[in-house]
């Protein structure tokens, strides 16, 4: 059963009559306000099993449309147009045109778990966020996200050495979203520093560039984590009906 | 609380040698001055942060609980995590290998190719530093040592996502009188009540700061940051306490960004509640590494005789 939130049903699909009379009533204007129906045909009836295979996306099945998440959102409060809820809906729907609508927000859910903590089925809805997220990467609907780029840099940090040096982590993903590092409030930010601590502050960030925190005898559990890792993308791909040698 | 809380396995994290360090800082001495002996994890890993779990949750949890190993081996029954994250991520690994028998699998899976023992939840209990003052040494003592130190001094209390969310992986939450809550956390407003502070009432203790996105989507954690400076100082609030490394920075950074690219200033201090607590203790503000905070707070601090 759908649910018709006033904010989600677009312009063009409203009609008003600026002058109607049923039954001897003038509904003139907005009382004369209705949605226009639709006839859906094409249904992606593959979404709902290809994003419940990917991390996170497990319990999407479970959920009833309580709309607790989207209720509970941080981004929502920010943006009206992320809703959860709504794209759950599409999701298990098929409605993939739907869906791609807001195909460049979905990845800017900020982890908060809010949605998760609200929600009364286990949905776990972050974890569809995310789910989602990469489906619409992995199916070629957007470019990595910047937050894709952060996740990988970070976990290829950590499969390298066992630690993230944050300095590192910073200008990686800098470079790979071609940010100039010299960012006004960065330069404010590093300014201050270093102007209030100078020696320390630069003996600390020189250390952790040449000699990179790390783990020792890491190497073999970098592996070990790097080969799952790799049968896990394979077994998404397959899932998603991708071809495994190109993609992600 | 598992054992005895005098010497508790220490695991600082990544953060807390990098952006954090004033935290790590602060922490020690602490515990140095109130007789809580800490013992670093030996060569402990990353716990996945907020980053691995987007690759593949079961690596983050292999990650937390080679840490929860390393504690075990060193004997501990108790490991204290100062940062949200690796708090959290602690917790969660020790509920998912309870509760997920394909995380039990992964982790066993990639510890034996590594060549170590694969955790068993229940070996170790994971603690936040706030339960780790709280009761390893009580509002009582506090009270005694503190003096007040920190009377006149508004404070709201921030704990963000971490440290409530989701509640499930947090079972001694929620347990009645003197137990944490996880809607309205309370430990930190304790300690610092007994150090003489004035807690004022904040909703936003655990809001979300954006940290997750704090480079990646930064107009988004620079709104949500706003949200939270200007409502703490709307509730009277001198200083923001925290309890998070990843708060801690992004509430400093955006604290930045916010005048920079809104114009939009605020100009409420933000301190670690060690640091707050340090200070109480008589510990100068260098002591508990002030000069390492992204922002500079010295001024104040004089004006209000501490540190």
């Amino acid at each position: 059963m759908p649910i018709h939130e006033k904010s989600l049903i677009r312009p063009e699909n409203l009609i008003t009559n600026d002058s109607l009379v049923i039954d001897g009533v003038d509904v003139s204007g907005h009382w004369s306000t209705f949605i226009k129906s639709r006839t859906i045909t094409d249904y992606n009836e593959a979404m709902e099993d290809e994003i419940s295979a990917l991390p996170g996306g497990e319990n999407i099945h479970r959920c009833w449309q309580c709309g607790s998440c989207t209720n509970a959102c941080t981004v929502n409060a920010v943006n009206p147009d992320f809703n959860p809820r709504y794209w759950i809906y599409l999701i298990r729907q098929g409605l993939e045109e739907e869906l791609l609508r807001d195909k460049d927000i979905i990845w800017q859910c900020v982890s908060c778990n809010k949605c998760t903590y609200a929600c009364p089925r286990d949905v776990v809805p972050e974890g569809v966020m995310k789910a989602t997220a990469h489906w619409l990467e992995l199916k070629g609907h957007t470019p990595k996200s910047p937050s894709t780029h952060f996740d990988e840099g970070f976990t290829e940090s950590i499969l390298a050495t066992g630690k993230i040096e944050e300095g590192r982590v910073l200008r990686t993903f800098f470079q790979r979203t071609g940010q100039p590092l010299n960012q006004p409030w960065l330069v404010a930010l590093v300014g201050g520093l270093v102007k209030r601590f100078p020696l320390g502050y630069l003996i600390r960030m020189g250390w952790s560039t040449v000699f990179r925190p790390r783990t020792s005898n890491w190497s073999r559990t970098g592996r070990a984590i790097e080969e799952y890792v790799s049968e896990r993308r394979a077994e998404q791909a397959k899932a998603l009906g991708l071809d495994t040698e190109g993609g992600h | 609380m598992a054992g005895d809380l005098k010497k508790v396995a220490y695991y600082p994290g990544c953060a807390l040698e990098g952006t954090g360090h004033s935290y790590n800082r602060s922490t020690k001495e602490v515990g140095k001055a109130l007789g809580l002996d800490l013992v670093e994890l030996k060569n402990w890993n990353c716990c996945g942060a907020m980053e691995v779990k987007n690759v593949d949750p079961q690596v983050q949890t292999y990650l937390s609980a080679r840490n929860l190993t390393i504690a075990q081996d060193m004997g501990f029954d108790t490991v204290m995590a100062p940062c949200n994250g690796c708090y959290h991520n602690l917790k969660k690994a020790e509920y998912d290998l309870t509760h997920n028998p394909q995380a039990a699998q992964v982790t066993e899976r990639i510890s034996k190719k590594a060549g170590h023992k694969a955790y068993e939840p229940g070996g170790v209990e994971t603690i936040h530093a706030l339960d780790w003052i709280k009761h390893g040494v009580g509002e009582e003592e506090l009270k005694q040592r503190a003096k007040g130190k920190l009377a006149g001094l508004k404070v709201a209390n921030y704990y963000g996502c971490m440290y409530t969310r989701p509640r499930h992986i947090f079972p001694e939450k929620d347990q009645g009188p003197g137990s944490e809550s996880t809607s309205k956390p309370h430990f930190m407003d304790d300690i610092l009540a007994a150090a003489g502070a004035e807690n004022v009432e904040f909703p936003l203790k655990t809001a979300c700061c954006g940290g997750a996105h704090s480079l990646s989507d930064s107009d988004i954690s620079t709104k949500l940051v706003l949200n939270i400076l200007t409502t703490a100082e709307a509730c009277g609030a001198e200083v923001i306490a925290t309890e998070c490394p990843t708060c801690h920075s992004g509430l400093e950074m955006h604290q930045v960004r916010a005048e920079k690219v809104l114009g939009r200033k605020t100009s409420v201090k933000i301190l670690y509640f060690t640091q707050l607590l340090g200070m109480a203790l008589g510990l100068s503000a260098k002591k508990v590494g002030v000069q390492e905070n992204l922002s500079d707070p010295s001024e104040f601090l004089r004006l209000k005789g501490l540190g």
